[in-house]
């Protein structure tokens, strides 16, 4: 036990590094990109006076190693300052979009990995069978779409010729969580289509690794059916990989759906960032880069301590 | 106007009497057309009028960096949100008139120098406070403040004194301006308590919508203020909302699904198909906006005006009408200036695709090589395709055209006004001299064609002093005429404004001055019962 949590302590503190790593990253980032935030702001129609008086107002006359600094020092204490677009608080903005993204990935999640891991077990139950081309047929020409794409299949069939669902996802505080859930319902179709493919077949290829073993045989001439074997003898042995591509999958569904957002118009974290990048707005476009690392890291820590506590040889080292 | 007349557009809106026979009876009595049928418009709207419901639109042009702050605004859903919210001392009518909103009247001096606003009794403010003429002249203050950021700085700088009056709010230029009203029209003006000094973005106005709902960049709402003091004429629906929608796909499908009633910017090439679309108008409407290439007329070669001509003859403005705005637009003429603007002067030549002249002005100018024209899809929609048409119809010519696609990120900052030859829009003024002045002038921010011409400005400067109209219409002809041949712009059409609106809503007229009724339909247009 005290090796895990060692473990857990050097992955915290390499994490921690690896963050500071990537703030740097973007601040520099930010900094290349051609234009500023004054301009940005006040768009084609600023006069001169006007962005010589926001450059001001805005602190951007300072050298970037100072802006970096003071930010980093607000940062430490708890502070994440306030946008210099339109002057909020981003930890309240940054707050309200987290929750929305968090909504949309956990109900996208609930659905996409439980059906992935049943489709994986099914497929490996009738490998090489109808019922195994079929999971993988359906999966595989699902992620090869692009998501747009079924986006926009979606939103004409159940949105604009059913109506069954709503085609535009925006979600507010005066919705209730039903409510809620039907906004959501065609975006997290989507995500779940575009993840699946992965999840599944990864499932599959560990279980059939596992399924070569000479316990398998034996469970099998114990009489033990099929799905059995599968489920009670293949599976935990097969966990540790199946659990990577699931955290890589639920990092893709926190940080990677802007595409999803747009389309749906989500108010999600992925167009909060566009919008800040456009704008140059650096303070937010670090927030929000800082928590898109955090969930990154935090999600690969998860998956490898699963992985060691689901291996007897790793939990005991010799 | 005629209490005849107006009865009889009543007569026409009930379907009493048809519109040609009310033209007659209009020229009968003297008025002219333009007026006749604005009118009409104002009878047509008021028949069938509903109080009720929720008016919602689905818009492209929110992002989640926005404020309440008027001084910032600068695209359609802030504007939008902020008329249902607060109001100017007055607008831009359809028609090109001046309305009256928080003023109810204004007078000029003879010299068209000093200008007095009479403020409206009783207009309250959300927050129950009357509006006076202190906090008009502190709103004034606030955008022409030296450390201001409004987008109306520029607008204001010219007003050397303000002070309140009593119930007049008395403005003394710097310089006679007889346009100084549509100056004050301008949408970051609007009336705040106190100027909105204490707290720029507090969302509080005058008018018919209190909002209830204000996430930039995602959805605003507002419910009706039952204190507005125009509550006959504005303000029908109990409730609006606005859900921003910057994906065009996504917009239309949402008034398709019904989730909206009205959707801003529909892209040209889907036009046709949207109006088959059962219960969908697309509503268009030309306005002033028009999509520029500029050359700076200081800066070699450009400073060379064979070269110029020869670049403008060989733009095929039709094609460009035809083929970048699929037919939703008209051409233009190389001055910033179309038929929806008061005191047009009429019948310049219009300038026609020649690459014969412009093989001859292009020989003249003794240029040899390749010119280097850089565009971007952010320069206005379709201006990368419109480059590459521009280059083949060049060619013609034998001009060799290099196109150079610059980032989007950027472009207005690296490109715009800093590189001699770019592609540019520019979404129209309210009036001619707001044109010349905001992009023309020597002295002009935003003077992207580098046009300094001492002798033009002396042009504008004279017409914007003149209170005779005819007299004024005729400079505006001699400055018109000077940009077209002189300058480095090269205008090849003027943009439609493309909305589409759903059947169930009621009130709608389109205005030239911009899109979804000049960002007025939440607060115009009624949702039927």
């Amino acid at each position: 036990m005290n090796a895990i949590l060692k473990l857990v302590a050097q992955r915290i503190a390499l994490g921690l590094l690896l963050l500071l790593a990537v703030s740097v990253l973007i601040f520099v980032g930010t900094q290349i990109l051609p234009g500023d935030v004054a301009q940005s702001i006040l768009g084609q129609s600023a006069t001169p006076v006007a962005l010589a008086n926001l450059r001001e107002e805005l602190g951007l006359n300072d050298p970037a190693y100072v802006r970096y600094f003071n930010w980093l020092w607000g940062v430490l204490h708890g502070d994440l300052g306030t946008a210099l677009s339109n002057g909020q608080e981003i930890s309240k903005q940054v707050g309200l979009r987290l929750g929305n993204t968090l909504f949309l990935a956990f109900w996208a999640a609930v659905v996409a990995v439980p059906l992935a891991i049943l489709l994986g077990l099914v497929a490996v139950r009738y490998r090489n069978r109808w019922p195994d081309k079929l999971i993988s047929g359906i999966t595989l020409a699902s992620i090869s779409l692009p998501e747009f794409f079924i986006g926009y299949v979606l939103i004409f069939y159940f949105g604009v010729k059913l109506r069954w669902f709503p085609s535009v996802a925006t979600v507010y505080d005066s919705m209730s969580l039903l409510e809620k859930l039907n906004a959501i319902a065609l975006p997290v179709a989507v995500l779940t289509l575009v993840v699946l493919a992965h999840m599944m077949r990864m499932t599959r290829a560990a279980i059939l690794n596992v399924m070569q073993s000479a316990y398998i045989e034996t469970a099998e001439l114990k009489g033990l059916s099929a799905f059995n074997v599968i489920f009670r003898h293949a599976f935990p042995n097969a966990i540790s990989p199946i659990v990577n591509v699931v955290m890589i999958n639920l990092a893709y569904l926190v940080v990677g759906v802007v595409v999803v957002e747009v389309i749906f118009v989500y108010p999600g974290m992925g167009q909060y960032l566009v919008d800040h990048v456009a704008k140059r707005d650096v303070p937010v476009v670090q927030a929000t880069g800082l928590i898109f690392a955090a969930v990154y890291v935090l999600l690969n820590l998860i998956a490898d301590i699963v992985a060691i506590v689901s291996n007897p040889r790793l939990r005991h080292p010799k | 106007m005629s209490k005849e007349l107006e009865y009889f557009s009543r007569k026409v809106a009930r379907g009493l009497m048809d519109r040609r026979a009310f033209m007659g009876r209009a020229a009968a009595l003297g008025v002219s057309a333009g007026m006749a049928s604005g009118l009409l418009a104002t009878a047509a709207q008021a028949a069938g009028m509903v109080k009720g419901g929720t008016l919602k639109s689905g818009m492209q042009g929110g992002e989640s960096t926005q404020s309440l702050d008027p001084a910032t605004w600068a695209s359609d859903v802030p504007v939008s949100f902020g008329r249902t919210w607060a109001e100017t001392l007055v607008e831009v009518g359809p028609t090109g008139d001046i309305e009256y909103r928080i003023a109810e009247s204004v007078e000029a001096s003879a010299d068209a120098k000093t200008w007095s606003f009479k403020i409206r009794d009783d207009v309250e403010f959300h927050n129950g406070k009357t509006v006076t003429a202190e906090d008009v002249v502190a709103t004034l203050q606030r955008h022409s403040d030296e450390n201001s950021k409004s987008g109306a700085l520029g607008i204001v700088q010219g007003i050397a004194d303000m002070k309140a009056d009593g119930k007049n709010v008395v403005l003394t230029l710097d310089s006679a301006n007889a346009d100084l009203p549509y100056l004050m029209a301008d949408y970051h003006l609007m009336i705040q308590p106190n100027g909105g000094m204490d707290a720029p973005d507090a969302g509080i106005g005058t008018g018919p919508y209190r909002i209830v709902e204000n996430q930039p960049g995602v959805r605003h709402a507002g419910e009706r203020f039952e204190n507005f003091w125009d509550a006959e004429n504005r303000g029908h629906a109990d409730s609006v909302e606005i859900t921003v929608i910057n994906d065009a796909t996504a917009r239309l499908a949402a008034l398709q699904s019904g989730q909206v009633q009205m959707i801003n910017r529909v892209e040209p090439k889907v036009v046709s198909l949207v109006k088959r679309i059962p219960g969908v108008t697309v509503q268009n409407v030309s306005g002033r906006g028009h999509y520029v290439f500029i050359m700076h007329v200081n800066t070699a070669p450009f400073d060379n005006n064979h070269l110029r001509l020869a670049l403008k003859l060989a733009m095929n403005r039709q094609e460009m009408v035809d083929k970048i705005l699929q037919g939703y637009g008209s051409v233009g003429n190389d001055f910033p200036i179309n038929a929806s603007y008061p005191l047009f002067p009429e019948g310049i030549e219009q300038r026609e695709y020649d690459p014969d002249q412009a093989a001859f002005h292009y020989k003249k100018s003794g240029h040899s090589g390749s010119v280097l024209l850089r565009t971007s899809d952010v320069a206005f929609p379709g201006a990368v395709d419109a480059a590459q048409l521009y280059q083949q119809s060049a060619k013609a010519a034998g001009i060799d055209i290099e196109v150079k696609r610059e980032p989007g990120d950027g472009y207005w900052s690296e490109v715009w006004n800093v590189q001699p030859f770019c592609t540019s829009y520019w979404s129209g003024r309210p009036v001619q001299d707001q044109m010349y002045s905001t992009a023309y002038l020597s002295t002009a921010d935003w003077n992207d064609t580098k046009f300094f011409r001492p002798d033009f400005d002396k042009i504008i400067l004279a017409a914007r002093a003149e209170l005779d109209e005819a007299k004024r219409r005729e400079l505006y002809r001699e400055a018109a005429i000077m940009v077209r041949d002189e300058g480095g712009l090269i205008l090849p059409m003027f943009n439609d404004f493309i909305d589409a609106v759903s059947d169930k809503v009621g009130g709608w007229s389109s205005d030239p001055n911009g899109g979804m009724m000049n960002d007025k339909a939440l607060i115009k247009a009624w949702v039927k019962a």
